[in-house]
């Protein structure tokens, strides 16, 4: 990408993708950590646009800036007498020391390494993605749409209160 | 001066470190969760950066596995927090430094 406005979307995007992530580790307060995370949320899925993913940035905003969000607001809501701050526990210097450790390794693995850059990219690729979806990966489609069932009783079952039915 | 593949890929690897962080060291279990999720996103940027500038018979393959790793991502969100729910219930608590009952 060698034009203006793709190069300063790309570092404001990654700006805020980073930035709202380092919030999320800082901010004391949950809810308040959930807000920086779907801020980042947001920003990966403009850094989708800019890497002209069309299809699966609308799913990231859908998936993950609507439903996941949701579901740990409602997490955090359900568990009111849980203590709300967001404090580390006491493996703060060596989940400090291997999360840098592993972050400084990739970055250096993606510097270090010639990735034999090319192009050739489809231009609409949500009709590409469907085609796929619907011929070569059918098999795990389908299995996908079985999981999200199963996942989704399971999660039913598990929080339903415990014991028979008082209803009959 | 352009945007290349080992922007994305540091952009990356950023995100993962910090969600690798986040789920180490919160005490809170959402706060884990949260962790988890941001790994996820670095994973899937990863998957899109390769998919955008690396020539392949099949370009596109980066992005369906992209959407297969959302779908999992939600169902396991899904049920992850309802045994945070569960385990409040029980507990009162969901302060991952206090589920110690297989600890001996």
């Amino acid at each position: 990408m060698e034009d203006t406005g793709s190069i300063v979307a790309f570092w404001l995007l990654a700006a805020l993708t980073v930035g709202s992530a380092l919030g999320v580790v800082a901010v004391r307060d949950l809810i308040r950590a959930v807000v920086l995370l779907i801020t980042s949320f947001l920003g990966v899925a403009g850094l989708y646009i800019t890497l002209s993913a069309d299809f699966v940035a609308v799913v990231q905003v859908l998936i993950y800036a609507g439903a996941i969000s949701v579901l740990i607001l409602f997490a955090i809501m359900l568990t009111p007498l849980a203590s709300r701050d967001n404090a580390e526990a006491f493996l703060q210097v060596p989940g400090l020391l291997l999360a840098g450790l592993v972050a400084f390794t990739i970055g250096l693995v993606s510097l270090e390494t010639d990735w034999s850059e090319g192009r050739g990219f489809p231009e609409d690729t949500a009709t590409e993605i469907g085609e796929a979806l619907l011929s070569r990966y059918v098999l795990p489609f389908e299995l996908a749409s079985v999981l999200l069932l199963v996942a989704m009783l399971g999660a039913i079952l598990l929080v339903r209160p415990e014991g028979p039915s008082t209803e009959e | 001066m352009s945007v290349d593949l080992e922007h994305y890929l540091i952009v990356g690897a950023l995100l993962f470190g910090i969600g690798l962080y986040l789920a180490l060291t919160k005490r809170n279990f959402v706060g884990v969760l949260m962790g988890i999720e941001l790994m996820f996103n670095a994973v899937n940027l990863t998957f899109v950066a390769f998919s955008r500038f690396v020539e392949a018979t099949e370009p596109l393959r980066g992005h369906v596995f992209v959407v297969f790793v959302i779908t999992v991502a939600a169902a396991e969100a899904a049920v992850a927090l309802a045994l945070a729910v569960l385990v409040y219930r029980n507990r009162e608590s969901i302060d991952v430094d206090r589920m110690n009952l297989l600890k001996w």
